[in-house]
């Protein structure tokens, strides 16, 4: 019998699998000639993240020596390139001479990606694909900067791996958040913590723009907002496109991969393809698990045998020790999903099922992985979960499962944290106590004066003393933020302190969030406590935001909305009322009113409009009023000096120079000043949140006003002689309220619960605390100080109009 | 279906939305965390408020003029609140996000 004649081009993980096949089942019966562009035989490609890291050598990894191939009698031409391809003549050509075939394999696998970024053919930049470019990166050690582009799967096991031998890694991300393919955000966020926790930098969000070199060799990375990140080697790691280039010339049928039916055959008779190369039914590979699939059925068709592809649900690890996570199936598409999630902070534990029907349709899971196979088996399997559903995401081990436990989160605190910030209490401090026999409130604040001043954190001593005395002591029922949580708004504001948290997914894992990604009642919250606790490290999130303050403009009961240009102090121009006349004309507006905050509304402007508007307003010199926003609103004043007979001061000059300065300022909930002239009062300031009457020795400053739902008068704070003192005061008070009070209070909600003498002791008898209070609120003005309508203008004008109009298509 | 494109994935903010004008009124199209992708009425039924401005939480969005909450899957309002929104399809194909062109002609709508 003459032997049938097959020749693979690829030695890879699919064409591998396929030759152990052929040569268990029928040894004698073909005679094999196998090609590899590498200068080997098969390895186990996806070992390579551990003979990176160190932990394996590339002998380890061999799955087949010289000796296999010899064994086999298969001719192997390593290390040479099949070039083309004759299907008539049925003849493979390679750099060393041509080869027939009666059966053809192409095994050619993918290549990877690089983006044409200027700089990407330099000296120093590589893909992580193949040995040599695991030995490049074994050449790095301590001492050497490498940047990794891509925060998937291979960039961030080429990080580690880099990582482990002392390198300084900088991993680069475009997505908000890690391997967002396989994981959500809370997930993203625990596999980014655990990481930085082995000195890798992470830089989310971040657009590459151009690879700097020198003397052809890689310098640094710029990113476009001008970031440069200098390194001594550049690995892209952004995915990977099958190889098909070979295929295509030889005229088989090719879409993203080339088209191969469930025998795994091409378009063309006796050409066969298997691996990360083809394409089945719209999909391509990127996991050995479906190759070698693949490889079995098409071993089996060519012995003869019956057998057919099917593709199924996959499961992902990621091979960094110390990152235990899981995903499988399917979190995207499709109707009537249910979530179930689970947090555990104290032991950094997320898992989150997917449920569609009664079926389970997708996990992820975070630090304990342990079940992942279990819930494999059942996406899988599709099993029925109606009757485990209760207990579904505690595993096949528990019956009764355990509610997530609010008090982990204070349980997981270190000693060291702090609990009340007004007396700087440590957590420590706090046990010592109960220990020496403070067992409830009062005790802990007459030994150690935690909750004594400002009293916002009483919640949080509640719980050192629930987590330190167990069942002994009682808790006192208190108000959640919402359903996604059993914190107060008082305990999240100290734990995102005293944690750190300086993200959104920080805050719901380490805080247990029930929910995935919060609601609309605990989102602006959160969002306002982080930026106004760390201004510098945390970036405003405006979906996180109600529209008005999203879109710098107040939504009307039509979906139109109003435009309120900032009028500062109430003081105009004839040129400014000429171009508000001009905007009112141009853009149809229905509607100009005066405010009650002195100064001037159009209302009913349309949604797309906005950006024009607001450009025509800008080039007037006008900015936005913020007349939606919860931060400065007005700063309303009367004449004074100027002008008036009875003025005392400069009131007009001061509201402006506040307006000024507080412009742009995020608050708990809306703030508005007055600063009257004299006691006369023509600016009603005893009715603000903060008022200032001028006197003759002076400026009163009193705080608390209101005269909406509730009408208040403003209680005096104190009396300073100076307009600098004056400022200096005002930007100390609203910094403490900034920091301090449960968002959506005003300043006499939040004066009600902390008290004056409190307030008065922390701005206007503690000098140094007054100047260290207004140099925070200043640092924070530094981001937030300018004008969101140009921003718009100049940043995202476009996103104001539909995305698509098929009013006319549709009508074809 | 005919699927048309509408536009790149990325045009949507995460956990936000942008609108298309179609012969069946504007139609919001949210993107979620996981980059899920929905498409359903803009309008809701309460009183009109544009649901593409509301706040976008898991798989669904608050209404930002009353606070009605919507399942994007479903259409249906949740909680104490009756009402529902025409939910339309639409698929993502690499970045692309396309959308059932008979379902939001006047034609099929009629
Ligand atoms: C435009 C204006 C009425 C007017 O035509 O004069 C106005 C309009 C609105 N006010 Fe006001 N308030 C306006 C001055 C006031 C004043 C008077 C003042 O500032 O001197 C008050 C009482 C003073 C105070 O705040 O204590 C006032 C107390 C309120 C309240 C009650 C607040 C409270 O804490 O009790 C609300 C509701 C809220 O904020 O939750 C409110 C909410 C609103 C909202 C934003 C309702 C909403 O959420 O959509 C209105 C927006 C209309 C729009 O689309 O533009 N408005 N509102 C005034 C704009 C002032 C400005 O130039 O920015
Ligand atoms: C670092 C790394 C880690 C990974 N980790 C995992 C993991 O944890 N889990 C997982 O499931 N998957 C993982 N993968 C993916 C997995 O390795 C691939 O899915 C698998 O190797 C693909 O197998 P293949 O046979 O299709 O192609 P390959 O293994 O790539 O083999 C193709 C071979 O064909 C050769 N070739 C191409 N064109 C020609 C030509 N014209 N002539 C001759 N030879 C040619 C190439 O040189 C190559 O050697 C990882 C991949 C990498 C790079
Ligand atoms: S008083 Fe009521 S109706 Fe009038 S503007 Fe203020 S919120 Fe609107
Ligand atoms: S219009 Fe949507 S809740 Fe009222």
């Amino acid at each position: 019998m003459t032997k049938q004649k097959i020749v693979v081009i690829g030695a890879g993980m699919a064409s591998g699998r396929v030759l152990e096949t052929l040569t268990e089942a029928a040894p004698e019966q073909f005679d094999i000639t196998l090609f590899n562009a590498e200068p080997r035989g098969n390895y186990n490609r996806i070992m390579l993240s551990p003979v990176l890291a160190g932990d394996q050598t590339y002998e380890d990894i061999v799955t087949h020596d010289d000796a296999w191939y010899a064994d086999r009698g298969i001719t192997c031409r390593f290390g040479e390139k099949v070039t083309e391809i004759d299907r008539d003549a049925k003849i493979v050509k390679g750099a060393n001479g041509d080869v027939a075939y009666d059966k053809l394999i192409f095994g050619t696998g993918s290549e990877p990606f690089i983006i044409p970024l200027p700089g990407h053919d330099l000296d120093g930049v590589i893909a992580y694909r193949d040995l040599e470019d695991t030995e490049r990166m074994m050449s790095m050690g301590e001492g050497n900067k490498v940047v990794v582009i891509g925060g998937g799967l291979l960039g961030l096991e080429a990080a580690a791996g880099m990582a482990a031998r002392g390198v300084e890694v900088t991993v680069v991300h475009i997505m908000g958040h890690l391997m967002e393919r396989q994981l959500d955000e809370a997930a993203g966020y625990l596999l980014r913590k655990s990481l930085e926790g082995k000195g890798i930098t992470i830089k989310l969000q971040a657009n590459s723009k151009e690879i700097v070199g020198e003397d052809g060799k890689v310098k640094a990375l710029m990113l476009d907002d001008g970031t440069e990140l200098p390194c001594d080697l550049l690995v892209m790691a952004v995915g990977i496109r099958p190889n098909t280039a070979l295929a295509k010339e030889a005229g088989l049928a090719v879409g993203r991969g080339i088209h191969v039916d469930d025998q795994m055959l091409t378009s063309a008779t006796d050409v066969y393809a298997v691996g990360e190369c083809v394409e089945h039914d719209g999909a391509v590979f990127g996991l050995v698990a479906p190759l070698y699939d693949q490889a079995k059925v098409l071993g089996q068709t060519l012995l003869g045998e019956e057998a057919a592809f099917v593709q199924k649900t996959l499961s992902t690890k990621l091979k960094v020790t110390g990152c235990d996570l899981f995903s499988a199936g399917d979190f995207a598409e499709g109707e009537n999903r249910e979530d179930i999630v689970f947090r555990d902070p104290s032991r950094g534990v997320y898992k989150r099922l997917v449920i569609e029907g009664n079926k389970l349709v997708g996990a992820v899971m975070y630090g304990d992985v342990a079940d992942g196979n279990w819930f494999f088996q059942l996406i899988k399997d599709e099993t029925d979960i109606d009757e485990m559903r209760e207990m579904l995401i505690f595993g096949p081990a528990y019956q009764g499962g355990e509610a997530s436990d609010p008090l982990s989160a204070v349980a997981a605190l270190p000693p060291e944290a702090e609990i009340c910030g007004c007396n700087g209490i440590s957590k420590q401090t706090i046990v010592d106590a109960i220990a020496a026999g403070a067992t409830d409130l009062g005790a802990i604040k007459s030994t150690t004066k935690a909750s004594a001043s400002c009293g916002t954190c009483t919640g949080l001593v509640e719980q050192v003393l629930q987590v330190t005395l167990g069942d002994e002591f009682k808790m006192p029922a208190a108000q959640s933020i919402c359903g996604c949580t059993d914190h107060t708004h008082e305990d999240v504001r100290r734990l995102i302190k005293s944690m750190p948290l300086q993200s959104q997914e920080a805050v719901w894992q380490e805080l247990g969030w029930k929910t995935r990604n919060g609601c609309h009642v605990c989102r602006p919250a959160i969002n306002y406590y982080l930026l106004a606790d760390w201004p510098l490290e945390y970036k405003d999130d405006p979906q996180s935001r109600f529209v008005n303050e999203r879109k710098h403009a107040n939504i009307q009961k039509d979906g139109t909305y109003s435009v309120v240009p900032r009028m500062w102090g109430g003081v105009t121009t004839p040129a400014e009322l000429r171009a508000i006349a001009d905007a009112a004309d141009k853009y149809d507006v229905p509607t100009v009113k005066v405010t009650g905050g002195q100064r001037i509304d159009l209302l009913g402007v349309k949604g797309e409009d906005l950006p024009n508007i607001w450009d025509d307003l800008n080039k007037a010199g006008m900015v936005s009023g913020y007349a939606y926003s919860k931060g400065l609103r007005t700063v309303k004043t009367c004449v004074g000096t100027d002008h008036c007979r009875f003025g005392t001061q400069d009131s007009t000059g001061l509201g402006i120079k506040l307006e000024k300065i507080l412009h742009g300022a995020w608050t708990p909930h809306k703030l508005k000043l007055g600063v009257s002239g004299c006691p006369r009062n023509c600016a009603e300031a005893t009715c603000k949140d903060i008022g200032i009457v001028c006197v003759d020795s002076g400026y009163q400053i009193s705080i608390g006003g209101a005269a909406g739902m509730d009408v208040k008068e403003t209680e005096l704070m104190c009396s300073v002689p100076t307009e600098e003192d004056a400022i200096e005061v005002v930007l100390a008070v609203t910094q403490l309220y900034r920091e301090g009070a449960k968002y959506l209070d005003r300043i006499y909600k939040w004066l009600g619960k902390v008290g004056m003498d409190w307030i008065v002791e922390q701005v206007v008898d503690d000098l140094e605390n007054r100047k260290a209070l207004a140099a925070r609120f200043e640092l924070s003005q530094t981001i937030y100080n300018h004008d969101p309508w140009a921003d718009h203008v100049e940043a995202k004008a476009d996103k104001y109009a539909p995305m698509a109009d098929l009013t006319l298509e549709a009508a074809e | 279906m005919s699927w048309i494109d509408i536009g790149d994935i990325n045009d949507i903010p995460l956990r936000g939305a942008r609108i298309v004008k179609t012969q069946v009124g504007c139609i919001a199209v949210f993107r979620t965390a996981p980059d899920e992708v929905f498409a359903v009425s803009d309008t809701c039924p309460h009183k009109q408020g544009p649901l593409s401005e509301g706040i976008v939480h898991g798989q669904s969005v608050t209404c930002p003029l009353h606070n009605w909450v919507f399942d994007l899957n479903t259409g249906q309002a949740q909680g104490a609140d009756e009402g529902s929104i025409p939910t339309y399809p639409v698929r993502v194909d690499g970045t692309r996000i396309m959308l059932d062109g008979e379902a939001v002609s006047r034609r099929t709508a009629a």
